[in-house]
């Protein structure tokens, strides 16, 4: 699970999806998810839809598929319980290429792999063509809880300076010779765990201080709030909008 | 372990959103109340860790690693309302920002990995401090236990909700067993992480575990008249007495109600999960294996295949209906709890933000 993290999604560029505001981009992603959600999965049609309007969207923001495909990796335990489903699944049984799979099985694989895959690469796209800091912004012009995304936007600013301290800690316990090898390793990392607890918890008093020197009275100063223009929504919802329709003529279809 | 989208139908995803919110913004006021204008940098950096520290692979057993899921540890840490902010915040970065993590399964996941974990650590924590013998040693105990039961509890959450509206055709006592069986082996783990990473925080900085404030022994000041205990400073006014969340939880149980009832009327058009599960007699079969005979939910999928919109739509209603009882009976657990003793936690601290 932690595995993918190390490598920022972001990909600079500067086609008409990355200048799109963030919070059209976060409302547009998040609809469109809760379309395919809602989708039935007997419309295959609908899925195959979905996937071209997102790779339409993909080829307006100049992602290449590899850097798409290769964020994928990130399903794959999901991927792995969805195709064990037509063997462990209940309900008839119908012959597929000599097996005797489970034919609600079959349908429930189908349905987890085709949404689940489209939720992540509308999250890739999202992630891909907008900097973690303007999708916080994002957030917040959304009306997030705004003590929520200020806890967010610490998290994101402070996170490499952590993941480097617990570089600096992995490098200093290997040049002493340790190698995590069982569960004899636990108490070493476990301390290590515990430095970098303490390291954090110091770090976040500091900042405290150092911003209440400099006003800090718990509400961070709001720079730029321009509203994004009616255009702009209407070009990113566009992407929902279009999936919605899709989903009535697949629903009334069904 | 991130659900993703589509794993569950709309109506259980959109029911564990509105309760996953409601549970964050009880946690995000009880924690201005505890930390004041410290919330965003303390819970930020909190979340930062609880980051770094899930990254950290322990090797479990020749090729095999594990690693933290942190809800227990954080609340042991930092206190169950910052915890339950720190892990959600990482939940929500890891989905928006590294597309980890259904973004219509966010709600789920902060149940789940958050809300779960560190509300069931928390009441599990204080049940056992309460009952060892106050030192170091029943904090590490307690913290291994907590973490130990965090995890298979939030696996029993998860297959509560698979039942509820899951869309894999799975019988639900294997769900029950399979997951259940799992998550003890990785709460174990968990436990065991948890534990030696509390005592090693024990060892150093004792003041900042949240889960061992009162243990410091108080100041004494050695001097030639003799020996004299410097009184704790009293406890500062208590803050402006927190509004009841009652309201706010009516409406938003309100709301989730119905969005469970309408939204899978609408979105359920096929005979998805649940309902086609009973349809096919698994509940049946389930029902002989576990007892669930007299459940009223059972009941209504296998009533519901006359009609299954209804079904779904009264599963999802009943789903929110347990899920907010639960919630709400745990949340009410701990926030009796902790407001008997939010004095001593005062002094502790703004002892340790004057230092």
């Amino acid at each position: 699970m932690g595995a993918g993290h190390h490598h920022r999604i972001h990909r600079p560029g500067d086609t008409p999806v990355h200048r799109l505001p963030p919070q059209c981009k976060l409302a547009a992603v998040a609809a469109f998810a809760i379309v395919v959600v809602a989708t039935p999965r007997t419309a295959v049609w609908a899925f195959a839809v979905y996937a071209a309007l997102l790779a339409a969207v993909a080829a307006v923001a100049r992602i290449p598929p590899g850097f798409v495909l290769r964020r994928m990796a990130i399903e794959i335990p999901f991927v792995a319980f969805a195709l064990a489903l037509p063997f462990i699944g209940l309900g008839e049984r119908v012959p597929v290429l000599g097996l005797r799979l489970s034919e609600e099985g079959l349908w429930a694989a189908w349905n987890i792999l085709a949404k689940a895959t489209l939720g992540v690469v509308a999250s890739i796209l999202l992630a891909a063509t907008t900097e973690p800091r303007l999708i916080l912004q994002g957030a917040r012009r959304l009306r997030l809880p705004p003590l929520l995304v200020q806890i967010a936007m610490f998290m994101l600013r402070y996170l490499d300076v952590i993941l480097d301290e617990m570089r600096r800690m992995r490098i200093a316990r290997e040049s002493r010779g340790f190698v995590a090898r069982d569960l004899r390793a636990a108490p070493v990392l476990a301390r290590s765990a515990g430095a970098l607890f303490i390291r954090s918890y110091e770090r976040g008093e500091r900042v405290h201080l150092a911003m209440l020197s400099r006003g800090y009275t718990g509400v961070m100063p709001v720079l730029d709030d321009a509203a994004a223009p009616p255009a702009a929504w209407a070009r990113a919802l566009s992407l929902p909008a279009a999936a919605a329709v899709v989903a009535v003529l697949a629903l009334t279809v069904a | 372990m991130h659900v993703p989208d589509g794993f569950f139908n709309a109506a259980v995803s959109v029911s564990a959103g509105v309760v996953a919110a409601a549970g964050v913004a009880v946690c995000l006021r009880a924690a201005r109340r505890e930390l004041d204008d410290r919330t965003a940098p303390m819970a930020g950096l909190v979340a930062a860790f609880v980051f770094a520290a899930q990254m950290l692979n322990f090797p479990v057993a020749a090729g095999t690693s594990g690693h933290l899921l942190g809800g227990a540890l954080a609340a042991v840490l930092v206190g169950p309302y910052t915890a339950v902010l720190a892990v959600s915040v990482v939940l929500i970065v890891q989905a928006f920002l590294f597309a980890d993590g259904g973004l219509t399964a966010l709600g789920i996941n902060i149940l789940l990995m958050a809300i779960v974990t560190a509300v069931v650590g928390w009441a599990v924590f204080r049940l056992v401090t309460a009952v060892l013998p106050r030192g170091k040693p029943a904090i590490t105990a307690a913290s291994f236990l907590a973490a130990l039961v965090s995890v298979p509890a939030s696996a029993l959450v998860f297959t509560l909700l698979f039942w509820l509206g899951g869309t894999a055709p799975i019988d639900v006592a294997a769900v029950a067993a399979a997951m259940g069986g799992v998550h003890v082996l990785i709460g174990i783990g968990e436990g065991l992480i948890t534990a030696l990473t509390v005592s090693a925080v024990l060892a150093v900085r004792p003041d900042l575990v949240y889960g061992a404030r009162g243990l410091a022994a108080p100041l004494v000041l050695r001097t030639a008249d003799g020996e004299t205990r410097v009184p704790q400073p009293a406890a500062p006014a208590p803050a402006a007495p927190a509004r009841r969340p009652g309201r706010f939880l009516l409406g938003g149980v309100a709301v989730a109600l119905v969005l469970a009832g309408v939204v899978s009327f609408y979105a359920s058009g096929d005979p998805d999960g649940l309902e086609k599960v009973a349809g096919d007699k698994g509940f049946d079969a389930g029902e002989e294996e576990h007892g669930l005979a007299g459940s009223p939910l059972a009941d209504y999928g296998v009533q519901g295949v006359e009609n299954e919109r209804l079904s779904v739509g009264l599963a999802g209603i009943v789903g929110v209906g347990v899920t907010v009882v639960i919630g709400g009976a745990v949340f009410y657990l701990v926030r009796r709890r902790t407001g008997d003793e939010t004095a001593p936690g005062r002094v502790g601290d703004t002892g340790r933000a004057a230092v």
